[in-house]
């Protein structure tokens, strides 16, 4: 139920109450974080990566910390489409007023289609969002995504078979991310999430190796912010479908930042970790934060800092 | 599972690296099961981001004081060490499950074996084992003699034997060496076994006794993000993959697990 039309958005024929939904990745498929709070508050929730086949994911250590941030390589695990089909999916639909967006991911895009039909066909299910862009899999995931004609490719392949708006989620890890967006909205796409995570790395010092099995990381947190930011206010001014907006979000204000630079909605992840109550705190404490700067709603601000 | 704040009494080094934190707070009256671990803010800001699993050392549930006791490892831990009366800490926990307790009986004889900076859990355990009428029987080990913690403590719960790789204290060698001598601990002499410590330390345990049937537990440790179950940073395989469970979250389905159950 909309009560408060100046947290209100509609992005892709999704209509939240909020803007704030926890990211993928972040909040696996929403039972740990039900036991702080009633997730029916959240704007809508974006679930872990789901596969064909279940994953199990890469060796350990799996995340090493950095300033400000941290790098994680989990390897995409989760339990399979059929098993998110089964239980993940059923368990959410308690939650009446929560608009689920299911993180799809594979390796081709025969995976990726089958999937994204699967799921779209779920009862709760509000959007797909495409991981394209996954940096901790090899083979598949992010050569989708720093290709804008095989993205394009596959966002049209998805598309022919869902039944619900299908947002594709972009890589940072190129030389321009404009092509890629524009050759997904040309092939389709109802929107955009962005960023995924930054491709780094950090040693041991003791053993002189990576500090994550997988040698490289996803970069999240507080450290990728102003390039999410830079990216969103570039992308948005090029294409004309909604992004919901990413990397580093930990507060109200960050929320008015991304909304300003052109996203339409904002993912809240890694900070899940460090606060489980993050995305409510963040949703309390929106309308004072925008009666601060002058704000009347979200929907007016989507933008404000290029138009 | 809750969050909250509490307040630091004493934060006080006891031997090198190694410092005891005593807290006050209301979450610490739901700190009741030994084994489970909080979730630490080490400072206010973003470095360090994530924070920190520690274990709980002791609890004093009607006062609700909990009491850490950690190594300086890195950025958190040093930050965590520069703690001071009266300053507010923020508390996750209590996380995770922990030593299962509930099935001992009266005049069992439980041996805890503990390794390092995963000696601490084991004290409270110690205790809420011999309010229920079991006989717990101690043995640490550590490097040198300069590294031995809590042994006056684990004395007054229990008989304690201390293992030093060194020989510098006690007994020279590892814990498992113990085992072997004229210590009254062979097999037949008790009847569940409870570690915490280093995973080679864990591992030498799981191989010695997952063959003999004997009940045991083992508390691990792992890099951990969000310290719910979320993320799955802290994932572990199981020895058995029956029912689908291929892997194990060690921030939530443990730290503490069967005797075989987890592959190490």
């Amino acid at each position: 139920m909309i009560d408060n039309q100046r947290l209100a958005v509609s992005l892709a024929g999704l209509n939240l109450k909020n803007p704030v939904m926890p990211a993928s990745g972040c909040f696996g498929f929403g039972r740990e974080y039900a036991e702080f709070y009633d997730l029916n508050r959240l704007g809508a929730i974006v679930v872990k990566a789901t596969t064909m086949e279940e994953r199990l994911g890469n060796p350990v250590p799996r995340v090493a910390e950095t300033p400000g941030g941290m790098l994680n390589a989990i390897g995409l695990q989760n339990p399979g489409v059929d098993e998110v089909m089964k239980t993940e999916l059923p368990y959410l639909e308690q939650f009446k007023d929560l608009p689920v967006i299911v993180n799809v991911a594979g390796t081709e895009i025969e995976d990726y289609v089958a999937v994204s039909q699967r799921v779209s066909e779920a009862p709760n299910v509000s959007a797909i969002e495409l991981n394209i862009s996954c940096p901790n899999v090899k083979c598949g995931g992010i050569t989708f995504g720093t290709d804008p004609g095989i993205a394009g490719e596959l966002t049209a392949a998805v598309k022919k078979v869902s039944k619900v708006p299908v947002f594709v989620k972009l890589s940072p890890n190129v030389t321009d991310i404009v092509p890629i967006a524009q050759a997904v909205e040309a092939a389709g796409a109802d929107g955009l999430s962005m960023i995924n995570t930054l491709v780094g790395m950090r040693l041991n010092l003791k053993t002189r190796r990576p500090i994550i099995a997988n040698g490289t990381g996803g970069l999240s947190g507080p450290a990728i912010k102003p390039v999410a930011i830079r990216m969103i206010y570039q992308v948005s001014q090029q294409v004309n479908i909604p992004i919901i907006g990413m990397g580093g979000i930990q507060n109200a204000e960050d929320v008015l930042e991304f909304i300003m630079a052109g996203a339409s909605a904002v993912a809240v992840g890694t900070a899940n970790f460090v606060d489980p109550f993050v995305c409510p705190n963040i949703i309390d404490e929106l309308e004072q934060k925008m009666d601060e700067y002058g704000v009347s709603s979200i929907q007016e601000l989507v933008g404000a800092g290029w138009k | 599972m809750r969050k909250g704040m509490a307040t630091v009494l004493s934060n006080q080094q006891i031997v090198d690296r190694v410092f005891r934190l005593e807290v006050q707070g209301d979450l610490i009256g739901e700190m009741t099961w030994p084994g489970q671990f909080v979730h630490v803010r080490c400072g206010t800001g973003i470095d360090p981001l994530l924070r920190r699993p520690i274990s709980i050392c002791d609890v004093n549930v009607e006062e609700k004081i909990l009491t850490m006791v950690y190594r300086v490892e890195g950025h958190g831990t040093k930050i965590l060490s520069e703690s001071v009366p009266g300053q507010p800490l923020d508390l996750l926990g209590p996380l995770g499950q922990g030593f299962p307790i509930d099935e001992r009986k009266e005049g069992e004889h439980a041996l805890l074996i503990g390794g390092g900076i995963g000696v601490p859990p084991l004290y409270y355990l110690g205790k809420e084992l011999v309010k229920r009428g079991v006989k717990v029987t101690y043995v640490i080990g550590f490097g040198t003699a300069s590294q031995v913690i809590l042994e006056d403590e684990l004395q007054s719960v229990g008989t304690t034997y201390v293992v030093t790789m060194d020989g510098s204290a006690g007994e020279k060698g590892l814990v498992t060496d113990v085992l072997n001598e004229g210590f009254n601990l062979e097999d037949s002499a008790w009847d569940v076994l409870y570690s915490c410590g280093p995973l080679p330390m864990l591992k030498a345990l799981q191989d010695r006794f997952q063959p003999t049937g004997k009940e045991g537990y083992l508390s691990l440790e792992q890099r951990m993000g969000c310290g719910v179950g979320a993320c799955l940073a802290c994932v572990c395989q199981t020895q058995s993959p029956e029912n689908g469970k291929k892997y194990r979250k060690v921030c939530s389905d443990g730290p503490v697990f069967p005797l075989g159950e987890v592959k190490l």
